[in-house]
């Protein structure tokens, strides 16, 4: 880990001495245990404070919407996925990216380091090779970090970066390891009422902070449907209907752009696991279009093109 | 013996409107607290559920949770909720009786929040400020909530690393706003009756002794030591509005923001909300929800001109309006209680106290 940082450090350093970009966005450690600070370095010193580990949860591609100047960016498999797909949908130039790749080792999840301990209080969290150390008052402990893998990780099938300028480090392993059809859509099998019922409990606790969407970097509409209000689509409180409105509008608006990233549940300060809609709408897409997004910057997403030979056999006949 | 404790009792009678007695109660004693409690209030206390800290209904001692640090979100849901009903009407254009606007029977009843943290209890002392700003025209659905609820505060023996209380005029075991104050001694609770609701509950307790009132200060010291990073305001509170609004950290700090409402609504200060009216076939209602300043139409105005367009506007508003607006508003009262709920619940890790020191420079 250690030279990986060394390595994405040096890199960045260099692009801003040579002048080749304005702006490098990466990691910066967290001011609590277990977490990462988005860093934008503008100048040589400042890539001094640029980490990796396996707590950043961000998806960086997000910052990169707007921005006029050249700029490069840290990102692993799933990051640079989405990447491809702002390319994809004209709200990123390729030619004004640099694109510093580097291999997922899969993300940890805090909260299942919290609930390892529970009601204890965490001072701080070293990362070993394939445990973390946890301490507080009066006690240490040792947690695996496969044990804790955030969800989306562990059935990841895109670890190393799709596109990018540079590698950082060595292409390593693609996959979590995890069977995503096995865990992906849990309510595919599941009757109309335990379906509802299911979906009830995930969203009970809901608070329209809209974290998940901020996070996302699909999410870049100047005006969100939810903040629409001439037709007001959805409503503004924390009525179920409205929950239920803006968790599955939003679903859809993102089928088919998708990349199961995880930055929505990692984001949400609820806990909330949005992704029993998207993953579905995922497996959906590519079992039945074929489609992953983000593997091409030309091909566009199933959902934004109609094709006279787009399948048809789910549709009511 | 009998005759001596008899005069003790009267002459502290004689005194009450002096000293209110600090009192002891064994935690496996408390069930006779708790069912005086319920006579007239519905107890609430956090307990822990998988790894969140919520607000829950108890009804037996043993529902009590003694180890935690704080609640995920603040108890302020309690007086303000998130989503709030302040006005009915008939949604029927040509009747005589419709649409009027009228306002429902705050039937809300007492609650007693049980093991509320002092942080929380102060933020209820600043948003009295907010919503009671105006003594003619109170916000009455506040109002009429806070009168009905008693605190019963729990003082922190084990401030958790985003806690920074003693930087903003609060502390571990700070008393403002509660009813009670109790300090946990393990196996006993000292508890301080702050005003005369709370004194009325303790009055069949036992005094408690020099040694437990020693031993609770001596974990009020050791708690204050415990909090890890604090923040630094008198460059804040010194310099002009316009000079600190105008601080070059601005541009730096405000970056990673997201803009999306997480700190806003786990604040336990924050009290903006936004009114819309809602209709459904022919019922009709004005109706309240939490707001955010770190949304983009927050200050949208009717003629399409946003003055906090920018992210940079609305970062940079939320610090200045807890750290400078306020005070000079509410006599000095700061928007900020040190729970560091924003810093552990933000989602790209914004911390507080990084953001008020690196301008306070």
């Amino acid at each position: 880990m250690l030279e990986l940082i060394e390595q994405i450090r040096d890199n960045a350093r260099q692009l801003l001495e040579e002048g080749k970009v304005h702006c490098v966005i990466g990691y910066r450690q967290g001011s609590i245990p277990m977490r990462v600070q988005p860093h934008f370095a503008y100048s040589p010193e400042e890539t001094d404070k640029m980490t990796w580990s396996c707590f950043c949860t961000q998806n960086l591609a997000k910052y990169l919407i707007g921005r006029e100047e050249p700029t490069a960016i840290l990102a692993q498999g799933c990051v640079t996925r989405n990447i491809a797909g702002l390319i994809q949908e004209n709200q990123v130039k390729r030619e004004n990216i640099y694109i510093l790749g580097i291999n997922s080792p899969g993300m940890v999840d805090y909260r299942k380091v919290q609930s390892k301990l529970p009601g204890r209080v965490i001072h701080e969290v070293l990362e070993e090779n394939g445990h973390l150390l946890v301490r507080g008052p009066g006690y240490e402990e040792k947690i695996l970090k496969r044990d804790v893998k955030r969800d989306n990780c562990y059935t990841c099938n895109h670890r190393n970066p799709v596109i990018y300028d540079q590698l950082i480090g060595e292409k390593g392993e693609e996959t979590g390891g995890g069977n995503i059809d096995k865990v992906a859509a849990p309510w595919e099998n599941l009757g109309p009422d335990q379906r509802w019922a299911k979906f009830q409990d995930t969203f009970k606790d809901c608070i329209r902070c809209y974290a998940c969407r901020d996070a996302c970097p699909l999410c870049y509409c100047k005006e969100c449907f939810v903040d629409e209000s001439k037709p007001q689509w959805c409503g503004k409180t924390v009525d179920e209907s409205d929950v239920h409105t803006f968790h599955i509008l939003r679903a859809f608006h993102c089928a088919g752009r998708c990349t199961d990233c995880g930055a929505c549940e990692s984001a949400c300060p609820m806990g909330i696991k949005m992704r029993r809609l998207t993953s579905k709408i995922e497996k959906d897409i590519r079992q039945m279009f074929g489609f992953s997004p983000g593997l091409d910057t030309q091909e566009s997403p199933p959902l934004s093109v109609y094709r006279p030979d787009d399948p048809e056999e789910f549709m009511l006949k | 013996m009998f005759t001596a404790r008899m005069t003790l009792k009267n002459s502290c009678l004689s005194k009450r409107k002096l000293i209110m007695l600090e009192k002891i109660i064994f935690k496996n004693n408390l069930e006779m607290l708790l069912n005086k409690i319920s006579r007239e209030y519905e107890v609430y206390a956090p307990a822990r559920v998988g790894i969140e800290t919520v607000w829950s209904l108890v009804t037996k001692a043993d529902d009590l949770e003694w180890n935690f640090t704080n609640t995920d979100l603040s108890p302020k849901g309690f007086l303000f909720p998130q989503t709030e009903c302040m006005l009915e009407f008939k949604n029927i254009p040509r009747s005589a009786d419709g649409m009027i606007l009228k306002r429902p029977e705050l039937k809300e009843g007492s609650k007693a929040l049980f093991n509320i943290r002092p942080c929380d209890a102060k933020a209820f002392s600043v948003l009295d400020l907010v919503f009671e700003q105006d003594p003619q025209k109170p916000d009455v659905y506040w109002k009429d909530k806070r009168e009905k609820t008693l605190l019963l505060g729990l003082a922190c023996n084990h401030p958790c690393p985003a806690c920074f209380c003693t930087s903003v005029e609060c502390g571990p075991h700070h008393p403002q706003g509660l009813d009670i104050l109790m300090q946990d001694l393990e196996d006993r609770l000292v508890l301080k009756p702050l005003t005369p609701k709370g004194e009325n509950l303790l009055t069949d307790l036992d005094q408690a002794s020099e040694q437990d009132i020693n031993l609770a200060a001596k974990l009020e010291k050791q708690a204050k030591d415990m909090i890890q990073g604090g923040l630094g305001l008198e460059n804040i509170q010194a310099g002009s509005i316009l000079d600190i609004y105008e601080h070059s950290a601005w541009e730096r700090l405000y970056e990673s923001c997201i803009n999306c409402g997480t700190c806003t609504f786990y604040c336990p200060t924050c009290h903006c909300f936004d009114i819309q009216d809602e209709t459904r076939g022919t019922y009709g209602r004005r109706v309240r929800n939490w707001d955010t300043c770190m949304s983009p139409h927050f200050t949208l105005h009717t003629s399409g001109h946003n003055p906090r367009g920018r992210r940079i506007d609305r970062f940079r508003q939320r610090f200045m309006h807890k750290f400078k607006y306020m005070p000079f508003k509410l006599n000095g009262a700061l928007g900020c209680v040190g729970c560091g709920r924003c810093t552990q619940k933000c989602p790209v890790n914004i911390d507080v106290r990084e953001v008020v020191n690196t301008i306070n420079i």
